[in-house]
């Protein structure tokens, strides 16, 4: 039976699994729309088409499936870019789907055209223009496979008016050939046994886990391989919820708002074993004197990835389950060496906890004023503990990453590589529509909460009953640290000066807010949101001028922290 | 130091852009860079003269492995290839030149594919460093255009 182009689209997201879309419809996309009731997908209105990416992200990032996203040509394009970049940075699955002038009209500057295609070649896995109506169900099914396989990333599919309208008989292919996308799964064997070699001869080495293991579901293999060494684990920011973070092997975060002790352990490891990151720069600090005495294994799914930044003497590319499973495999060969192992590094283990109390990570408490620290802890104490937790970018984000102390993984959702404030409230719009029965929580700046702000009516329409936690320091707080520290405290541009009552912001939209100015009624609202149902602002209005610490300046080694200011 | 890299690419829409937005967006320099279809209809050839130290021609390799429309990435440096790049190359040719040209010309078993009576133009074919040295002496006479291919480049034996 013959089929339109938007139907065969509807058709191709259905066969792939597809049951929840987010988007925001237009001329060019009305086709689409019009057709969408015949099938069993559910579309969410977001109020903008960026958060309507990002909350294709938080599902993708929660649940491991392929999010999806639908937007208008033209500005709803251009819209969805941020979002796109955020994605592609963390490496999350996604499928866009933009809707485009006619295809006699490409080119003519026609009316609410943009070429996406160029716009977003370099933000995207790979992206499509579907010129013409029999490639469409191959394109769509190579999008999806793209987007998931190998190192995911966002697909976007450019998708002409016209091409929505012709009809063809609709025939999905049943798998997907291209001669130039196969992704190395299996480690190689011989380069996991030279690994393990290397382990064997260590004598203080540290895990070091980033983001990717979070996207391979690795958690499980890692702990495994962990415990059976006792080596010590440090993760970066989106690799927080991969390992247990009360875990007496975790080291916590590293980098530039790491703690002292990872970041030592780091700088005097004569080992780093490097697993799904990618020596980010935050991470890092000063390249040359980042693990300096270390040789690196780096464990990756992505070549482009290992010797990119730093030196590597033992490279595997492959999928980290499969990976890390071996290397616990060969591990296990050996095992009448380990405990021999595990001796050898007594002592490394009591550097690094004398490390841990001389410098733990803390903060300065107080009963005048909300200290933001002191909030992240109550939530972190009152929230069930299967809670999925988002924040926007800034000081909050990392105090929620140094003090919220995750255990599970796909609970943290945070731009880590793009850093864009305003991810945060529809990432967390997205995992309450995939995790409707599990707590979401928005821990938000005042800042960033303003750039999507206008999601809390998603969230009422839906019913989808996120909490956010409000750290209201009327201070774009992040850049105002820095200027404190590096520019003579000339705070241009960072005051906040409107005070808003986010309170009746909330009201406005028919959701609730409660507001918190002294330390005594923290837990209290904490404890009132919680039980409110539907979504719900906590406003904390906190000590203003609280730093992030410890911290290490821009261009010094990571050694190198200030530790208070 | 020089590389030449032959990519087998998906014959696909904005394939090109893919491949030379690569070497923009991260900063890789491109020397020459010529495209064309190969016997596989599907497939085109680009042949990419490059240059970095082994870090870069590294990444490279990698990134352009990375592009869904690659199919195949080859550095032909250190191996045994055949290397073939075109000139033409309009040159001036008054009474007192002519002659001059024409033996250039044949020393280099160069063609003569337009004939003005102020100027010859030359199609010349070899290797690079063939190209340069032609050149080089036909610089004196006046070169008044001059259109170089980029080289293309095949393995040599099975
Ligand atoms: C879209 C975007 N614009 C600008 C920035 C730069 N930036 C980083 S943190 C920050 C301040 C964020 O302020 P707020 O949300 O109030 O968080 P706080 O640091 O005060 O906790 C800014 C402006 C950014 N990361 N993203
Ligand atoms: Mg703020």
């Amino acid at each position: 039976m013959k089929k339109t182009g938007s139907q065969i689209l509807l058709e191709c997201l259905q066969r792939e699994g597809v049951d929840t879309v987010f988007g925001y419809p237009g001329g060019t996309v009305i086709n689409i729309y019009h057709d969408l009731a015949d099938y069993p997908i559910r579309h969410i209105l977001t109020r903008h088409e960026q958060a309507a990416v990002h909350a294709a992200d938080g599902y993708a990032r929660t649940t491991g499936k392929v999010g999806v996203a639908i937007a208008t040509s033209g500005p709803g394009a251009t819209n969805t870019v941020t979002g796109i970049a955020t994605a592609y940075m963390d490496s999350v699955p996604l499928v866009v789907i933009t809707g485009q002038v006619p295809t006699p009209l490409i080119g003519n500057d026609a009316f609410q055209e943009v070429d996406i295609i160029g716009i977003t070649r370099s933000i995207t896995k790979h992206n499509y223009l579907v010129q013409d109506i029999q490639d469409l169900a191959r394109i769509v099914k190579q999008a999806f496979y793209i987007a998931r396989t190998g190192r995911p990333g966002p697909v976007l599919i450019d998708l002409p008016k016209d091409v929505q309208i012709q009809s063809t008989p609709f025939e999905y292919p049943d798998k997907v050939e291209m001669r130039g996308y196969k992704p190395t799964y299996s480690g190689n064997l011989r380069q996991v046994e030279k690994a393990a070699n290397l382990i064997m001869t260590a004598r203080k080495p540290v895990i070091y886990v980033g983001g990717g293991a979070s996207g391979a579901d690795a958690s499980e293999e890692l702990l495994a391989f962990a415990e059976m060494t006792r080596i010590p684990v440090t993760t970066t920011l989106l690799g927080m919820a991969v390992f247990p973070q009360r875990h007496t092997q975790s080291l916590g975060m590293l980098g530039m708002h790491g703690t002292y002790y990872a970041n030592m352990a780091v700088t005097n490891a004569d080992l780093l074993i490097a697993v799904g990151s990618r020596f980010d720069d935050r991470v890092t600090g000063k390249i040359s004197s980042f693990a300096p005495h270390a040789k690196i294994i780096h464990i990756d799914i992505d070549p482009t990835s290992i010797k990119k930044n730093v030196r590597v003497d033992l490279p595997i590319v492959g999928d980290l389950k499969d990976v890390l499973k071996k290397l616990a495999d060969a591990l296990e060969k050996r095992s009448d060496q380990l405990p021999a192992l595990i001796d050898t590094m007594e002592p490394w283990r009591e550097e690094i906890d004398a490390w841990k109390r001389g410098y733990p990570m803390t903060y300065q408490s107080s009963d005048s004023v909300i200290k933001p620290q002191y909030v992240i802890e109550q939530l972190r104490e009152l929230c069930s503990e299967d809670a999925i937790v988002t924040t926007e970018v800034g000081q909050h984000q990392m105090w929620t990453a140094q003090f919220f102390a995750f255990s599970r993984p796909r609970t943290f959702l945070t731009s880590g590589g793009l850093g864009t404030m305003g991810y945060g409230l529809p990432a967390a719009l997205g995992a309450q529509v995939a995790f409707p029965d599990r707590q979401v929580i928005d821990i938000s700046g005042d800042g960033s909460f303003q750039m999507n702000s206008q999601e809390l009516a998603t969230l009422v329409q839906y019913g989808l009953p996120v909490k956010i936690a409000i750290l209201n320091n009327q201070y774009l707080g992040m850049v105002r640290q820095w200027q404190e520290l590096f520019f003579d405290r000339h705070y241009s541009q960072t005051r906040m000066e409107l005070p808003i009552d986010f309170v009746k912001l909330a009201e406005a939209y028919g959701a609730t807010g409660f507001s918190a100015s002294r330390p005594d009624q923290v837990r209290e609202v904490i404890r009132k949101a919680f039980e409110t149902p539907g979504p719900v602002i906590m406003e904390f209005k906190v000590d203003r001028e609280e730093n992030v610490m410890p911290m290490v300046p821009a261009g010094a080694a990571i050694n190198e922290m200030v530790l208070a200011s | 130091m020089k590389h030449t890299i032959s990519v087998l690419v998906e014959n696909e829409f904005g394939v090109l852009t893919r491949v030379a937005g690569l070497f923009s967006g991260r900063g890789f320099n491109i020397e020459s860079l010529s495209v064309a279809p190969t016997l596989d209809p599907s497939a085109s050839r680009m042949t990419i003269v490059t240059s970095g130290d082994d870090r870069i021609l590294e990444q490279i390799n990698k990134q352009l492995n990375k592009l869904i429309d690659t199919i195949k990435v080859t550095d032909f440096t250190g191996q045994d290839y055949v290397e073939r790049e075109m000139a033409l190359v309009k040159v001036t040719a008054e009474e007192d030149t002519r002659a001059e040209v024409l033996r250039i010309v044949d020393i280099f078993r160069a063609k003569v594919v337009d004939v003005t009576a102020r100027s010859y133009t030359l199609e010349i074919t070899g290797a690079p460093t063939k190209l340069n040295a032609v050149i080089d002496l036909l610089r004196p006479m006046g070169i008044k255009e001059l259109v170089r291919s980029g080289p293309v480049v095949m393995g040599r034996g099975l």
